[in-house]
């Protein structure tokens, strides 16, 4: 059994790290610049970052390797070190996580839509196999296949995960509320319908993250608990929607506020619980200890 | 004629391309945009109705599909794509002039943002309702779009973000505009834009769905 799975067996919530993106532009990324090259050219803030998370009650945190796949560094021209790039992106967050703390490993989406032949099943498959294999060799626990809309990405993204490496394999999908009142993907895909197609791939974890914030995932983690009562649930939620405010976007939800919505996550039958974009230390601290407090 | 019309108008809001595209299943076999808009124009039908009363009349369909959340992203993509490969038979008609479009729509990812599956949507939406699309691409820097509206005088332009953080680009890009090209109406859209936003950077038109850009700018020609 892996690293999560047996820390989950005990019953207890696991706490998740926030957001990444947000806290490299605090710390100076640039418009336009590529998030992951930080991993080689700022690797002290990166690991500033997760040892942040660690230090605020995380029991879990990532990498900064969301747009790490070899399509996105493409346009940055940095494909050529997509191993490199990824790898020490494990590395740092494992120095930062120690040997007892959980590292996961960030896959998000390409951005090339299947279905149009901009992509082939075969070129997604081998950009996420070289990603993959790139953060298990720096040392990650588990790999979490993350933001996906596409069913199609998502299951392609975690057979290259699980087939690949010995980690343990997580997929979140991003939600939206629409104007009938169900939670659909921009792809259309319901929480149900992700948990029915993505059990077949033997993955270890499910959930969502992104989206409009903490309150509706309660939602979600009811739907695919109609689906599945047994499967680990995580969620990532954003600090809210953001909003415009003296030209910067600021999200929203204190992490008071957020915390506030943890026990009915929990009650739903959330397993691990962390945050997404504009989510802080802070929002984790006081999620880990609402937590602690159940 | 007026059966063709519709059948092209059909394919076009199901997303059939062509006879061999499997997709929609329901429709395996038969005849799709392609086809149909080559054999009405072969044989004598006005390229004027062909686009308004077939193309047109498809988009629209699943434009507004689209806005009441019927269908999703991959629907009006396969929408889009027929309405495409007819759009390439149409094409001799628009060189001609026997065709006019209503305008010409600049559009483009702000600077610092990747994401092109909102903006291709807009683009293919715009096009499929009559107007001629320069699209910029992504990560599209404000002297790009001005040179655009430089080359195409009287031109509309879009612009498109998906993230929190390149929204904000929007706003230089907006002031740039402002000055260099005067008078230049912009919309702007994208997942985390709002009517307020547009308000404050000072763009002229905001919809949450591709369908209530089509719409505004048919307003402005009509």
């Amino acid at each position: 059994m892996g690293k999560i799975l047996d820390k989950l067996k005990s019953g207890k919530v696991l706490v998740s790290d926030g957001a990444w993106g947000t806290f490299l532009q605090a710390k100076g990324l640039k418009p336009g610049e590529c998030p992951e090259s930080w991993n080689l050219l700022h690797p002290e803030e990166v690991l500033d970052i997760a040892k942040r998370y660690i230090e605020a009650g995380a029991d879990i945190v990532e990498t900064n390797s969301f747009g790490g796949n070899r399509l996105k560094l493409l346009h940055y021209g940095l494909d050529h070190q997509t191993t490199e790039i990824n790898q020490r992106a494990a590395e740092l967050s494992r120095k930062a996580a120690g040997k007892e703390k959980i590292v996961i490993g960030s896959v998000g989406p390409t951005g090339k839509i299947l279905m149009t032949g901009e992509v082939t099943e075969e070129e997604l498959y081998e950009a996420f196999k070289e990603q993959s294999i790139a953060l298990a060799k720096g040392g990650v626990d588990a790999i979490v296949v993350e933001t996906m809309s596409d069913l199609d990405e998502a299951r392609i993204a975690v057979n290259a995960a699980r087939e690949n490496t010995a980690c343990e394999i997580i997929c979140t999908m991003t939600f939206e509320k629409t104007m009938t009142g169900e939670y659909r993907t921009m792809m259309g895909v319901t929480p149900a319908e992700m948990v029915h197609t993505l059990k077949k791939t033997g993955l270890d974890i499910i959930g969502a993250n992104c989206g409009n914030g903490i309150e509706g995932m309660t939602f979600i983690v009811k739907e695919i608990r109609l689906s599945d009562k047994d499967i680990p649930v995580l969620i990532h939620a954003n600090a809210g929607m953001p909003v415009y405010h003296e030209g910067k976007t600021v999200f929203p939800e204190t992490p008071e506020q957020m915390a506030a919505f943890v026990p009915s996550l929990v009650k739903a039958g959330a397993n691990i619980i962390g945050g997404c974009c504009g989510t802080t230390p802070q929002h984790i601290l006081r999620i880990s200890e609402t937590i602690k407090n159940l | 004629m007026e059966e063709i019309y519709q059948q092209i108008a059909h394919c076009v809001e199901f997303g059939k391309i062509n006879k061999i595209s499997p997709y929609p299943p329901d429709m395996k076999g038969q005849d799709g945009a392609d086809e149909l808009t080559k054999y009405a124009l072969d044989n004598g039908a006005s390229p004027v109705d062909v686009l308004n009363r077939g193309l047109v009349t498809g988009m629209e369909k699943i434009g507004v599909k689209f806005r009441e959340n019927k269908v999703f992203v991959p629907q009006v993509l396969m929408s889009a794509k027929a309405m495409n490969t007819a759009m390439q038979h149409l094409k001799p008609y628009f060189q001609s002039g026997a065709v006019k479009r209503k305008g010409t729509f600049i559009i483009g990812t702000v600077v610092g943002d990747l994401h092109d599956i909102g903006k291709n949507l807009v683009s293919m939406m715009v096009e499929g309702s009559g107007w001629e699309v320069i699209d910029l691409g992504t990560d599209v820097k404000a002297e790009k779009f001005i040179n655009a509206t430089k080359e195409h005088p009287g031109s509309v332009v879009g612009l498109s973000a998906l993230l929190t953080t390149t929204m904000v680009n929007m706003e230089q890009i907006v002031k740039e505009l402002h000055t260099q090209a005067p008078g230049t109406t912009i919309l702007i859209g994208g997942a985390p834009v709002t009517d307020e936003f547009r308000e404050k950077i000072g763009a002229d038109f905001y919809s949450p769905d591709p369908q209530g850009a089509v719409e505004y700018l048919n307003r402005m020609v009509a």
